[in-house]
């Protein structure tokens, strides 16, 4: 009965999101006021609704009620707790849930502080918003049911969640994700809302600025956190595949962080409106495009769900409809934008274009790299799979080229820069940056020595920004603060940026990766290791039993590591895992999993020494807090 | 011409100069990084070329799995229900390697052609089969492999 409940939630969130549509574009028409007063509960009822139907699912995975198939289908009994909850998002159905959830709690959000902005934009913002939700709700409602029975043969017990997804990388890592995706919907919609009312200023601007780096926080979050979990979890130790899924969550980041950039010239010098928008438009397509590439089953990747073509073509549909429906909206409204001011090729507006167009080309070969098997495979040439050495070959130099360009943009006046001016700031940025670089390089290696210039080089603009701003205040504790969190927040933001350049440097150059065969009680050296299988014995959990091995890896004669890999069986689904066992740190983890056993007793085991790596999620992380302290920055200053 | 149709001229231009030079470059880099599927029916007709980087994909033919007695090499068969063609690889297989379910090999196909396989793609859940996998088996008019 309560599973019914659930369906009919998500129902009445559906209708409520048609109401919104309807009502919304009847007040903007009419100018009733009693419509336009009845778009903001209409539109709140829909997140009322999803979440009912949310909490629901919920319960039933909660109370391991097997005659919902899908719970049947990703529970069992023996499930704790904590894996029942988050087993909702871990199949397509219930995923969706969980998206359509979270796009009703932002229009919820939106609905409430809204307020700034006219009322008229606000009820068609949130019209447009609800079409958005309509269009998921129904694909949930309609091909994608959570809800549905499995009436009259109900099973004993579940079938059990994937324990790839059993972990809490699984936990956190879709709603971040999530939350991302569907925040970049916000600026779809208020890009939307621009080219109807023709209008782009900058209190649209900053209002668009803030949602989409809200989006954009979770989105790199989500994206730090999904490495993050295939580095442990998949058991191969890899950290980015260039897999059609990662780059599908990738596409909308580049595209969103290019548009946070040309927003900030939108807000303060009134330029770049048409690209601007273009922007905000492509960001969420790319969003579902991305969705479609996983839920649809057209590509290979380590991603994909089960298959299903109805599904996929609901959602190419549903995509076609956005994408096209906004470029001709584009097409025809975009002409009445006009910008407000002139730049010269040396000023901030032109430094920023040029970080968009990176951004964007990058986005551009990543795309093309992802859809180049579905081209090859429609125009009859066979199939085939594009590895990372093509991603590496653009995406490597492209990035170092926009760290370059990065040194000079902060530091950049807006509209026109002196050039002797310019020159004299950057100086010093680049010639740290070269020095280090150089010295870097001939202790270490070429790529790394160039991604830790760059890094330094940053850090160095940090300090002379900071002199130039303080030039006629003098400098204290008082005068720094008076700067601004938003301030600090673009430089932890750039010098991430910077940090993670290295990072991945010093991990891809340094990496050591090697098999060993051994038997209990064998040694074997590995680089300047000293690799020890001593004992693998059995271990057991509420749903899977393993063996766990004890690894020592030591290094002369001082033990460094105590590392206790597992290889699992999962009984319901009699699943093998492998469980890495990782010793980590700022400077290298170390990395041992186990392999299989042979006949005669040993093991085969993958050992791995990382350097770097853990800092390239310490990058994504503090990019993401950096994007959170603008968005309380700009909270503060209203 | 009109100054003003003279301008756009010249950005039309650029715009189809600079996308023509960057689509040729991006199809350079991919004839050297894509790796084309063949299956096991396609290499032993002498289809696949030899040497060069390919990828292999099948059901792993039950009873085929052979591993070394030292070191880390292991033998199996793919088939793609027809023929069936060998792989060998050194290294630790994925989790959900097992005879009778799905596998895709990169690698290269050596005089015998038999694949020296530098990386070994198993399915990652029990329901999902790589579409590659499941789309030769389709034309073969073979069973489809379970799961599908």
């Amino acid at each position: 009965m309560i599973a019914e409940l659930g369906f009919f939630a998500l129902c009445l969130s559906l209708a409520a999101s048609i109401g919104t549509i309807v009502t919304g574009t009847l007040a903007v028409t009419t100018r009733q006021q009693y419509l336009t007063a009845l778009v903001f509960p209409l539109s709140r009822m829909m997140f009322v609704g999803a979440l009912a139907s949310y909490v629901v699912l919920s319960y039933c995975f909660y109370a391991n009620d097997f005659s919902v198939e899908y719970v049947a289908n990703h529970s069992n009994s023996l499930l704790p707790w904590y894996y029942r909850l988050t087993a909702v998002w871990g199949s397509h159905e219930g995923s969706l849930l969980l998206w359509v959830m979270i796009q009703t709690a932002w229009i919820f959000v939106v609905s409430v502080f809204s307020k700034t902005l006219p009322l008229e934009s606000r009820v068609r913002l949130l019209t447009v918003l609800a079409a958005v939700a309509a269009g998921f709700l129904a694909f949930t409602i309609f091909a994608s049911n959570p809800f549905e029975r499995s009436f009259p043969f109900v099973p004993q017990n579940g079938a059990d969640l994937n324990p790839l997804l059993q972990d809490f990388g699984m936990i956190v890592h879709p709603p971040l994700l999530y939350m991302g995706y569907v925040g970049l919907s916000v600026a779809y919609s208020l890009a939307v809302v621009a080219l109807i009312e023709g209008r782009v200023d900058s209190q649209w601007a900053r209002w668009t600025r803030n949602w989409t780096m809200i989006a954009w926080s979770f989105l790199t979050a989500g994206i730090a956190l999904g490495s993050w979990w295939a580095y442990y979890e998949l058991g191969w130790g890899g950290w980015w595949f260039w897999d059609p899924v990662e780059n599908a969550s990738f596409m909308p980041w580049l595209v969103a962080t290019a548009l946070i950039h040309s927003l900030i010239v939108s807000e303060k010098r009134g330029a770049f409106q048409q690209w601007t928008i273009l922007l905000s438009l492509t960001a969420f397509s790319l969003s579902l495009l991305g969705t479609f590439l996983v839920r649809s089953g057209v590509i290979t990747s380590v991603h994909a769900f089960a298959s299903d073509p109805e599904r996929g073509l609901f959602i190419l549909q549903f995509l076609g409809m956005c994408i096209g429906g906004s470029l001709a909206l584009f097409a025809w409204r975009a002409p009445q934008l006009r910008s407000l001011t002139g730049y010269t090729p040396l000023s901030r507006e032109a430094l920023l274009l040029v970080n968009n167009l990176i951004l964007i080309l990058a986005m551009v070969i990543v795309l093309f790299g992802t859809l180049y098997p579905l081209i090859h495979d429609a125009l009859g040439m066979g199939k085939v799979s594009v590895g990372p050495p093509y991603f590496n070959l653009f995406f490597v130099p492209l990035m170092l080229i926009l760290g370059l360009f990065m040194v000079a943009g902060p530091l950049a006046n807006w509209k026109q820069t002196k050039s002797d001016r310019m020159r004299a700031l950057v100086m010093m940025p680049y010639a740290v940056g070269a020095v280090a670089g150089v010295v870097i390089a001939v202790l270490y290696t070429p790529w790394v020595g160039v991604a830790a210039g760059i890094f330094v080089a940053l850090i160095a603009v940090l300090f002379v920004d900071t002199k130039r701003k303080l030039a006629n205040r003098g400098l204290s504790l008082q005068s720094l603060s008076r700067l601004g969190v938003g301030y600090w927040a673009m430089h932890l933001a750039h010098i991430a940026f910077g940090l993670c350049l290295t990072a991945v440097a010093i991990t891809v150059e340094y990496s050591y990766e090697t098999a060993v065969r051994l038997a209990p009680g064998e040694t074997k050296s590995v680089q300047e290791y000293s690799v020890k299988l001593d004992t693998v014995g059995d271990l057991a959990g509420s749903n899977w039993v393993s063996k766990q091995g004890h690894v020592l890896m030591s290094k002369g004669d001082s033990l460094v590591a105590d590392l206790y890999p597992e290889k699992r069986n999962y009984t319901t689904r009699g699943q093998i895992m492998t469980e890495a066992a990782i010793d980590w740190g700022f400077t290298r983890d170390l990395y041992v999993a186990l392999g299989e056993q042979f006949d005669d007793g040993s093991w085969s085991l993958r050992v791995q020494i990382k350097p770097g790596v853990r800092l390239i999620w310490i990058a994504g992380a503090l990019m993401s807090i950096a994007g959170l302290m603008s968005i309380y920055a700009r909270r503060r200053r209203k | 011409m009109h100054p003003v149709r003279k301008q756009r001229l010249i950005y039309v231009l650029m715009l189809v100069v600079f996308s023509s030079v960057a689509i040729l470059l991006v199809s350079f880099a991919m004839k050297d990084n894509i790796n084309l599927f063949f299956s096991p029916s396609e290499v032993t007709s002498g289809k696949a070329p030899l040497g060069q980087k390919v990828r292999v994909g099948g059901m792993v033919v039950e009873g085929s799995v052979s591993r070394a007695d030292s070191g880390l090499v292991t033998r199996f068969a793919l088939t793609d229900g027809s023929a069936i063609s060998w792989v060998s690889y050194e290294g630790i297989l994925p989790d959900l390697f097992a005879e009778g379910e799905a596998a895709v090999a990169n690698g290269t196909l050596n005089a015998d052609r038999e694949l020296v396989a530098t990386e070994v793609l198993a399915k990652h859940d029990e329901q999902y089969v790589p579409p590659e996998v499941a789309d030769t088996y389709h034309k073969d008019g073979a069973e489809k492999p379970e799961g599908y």
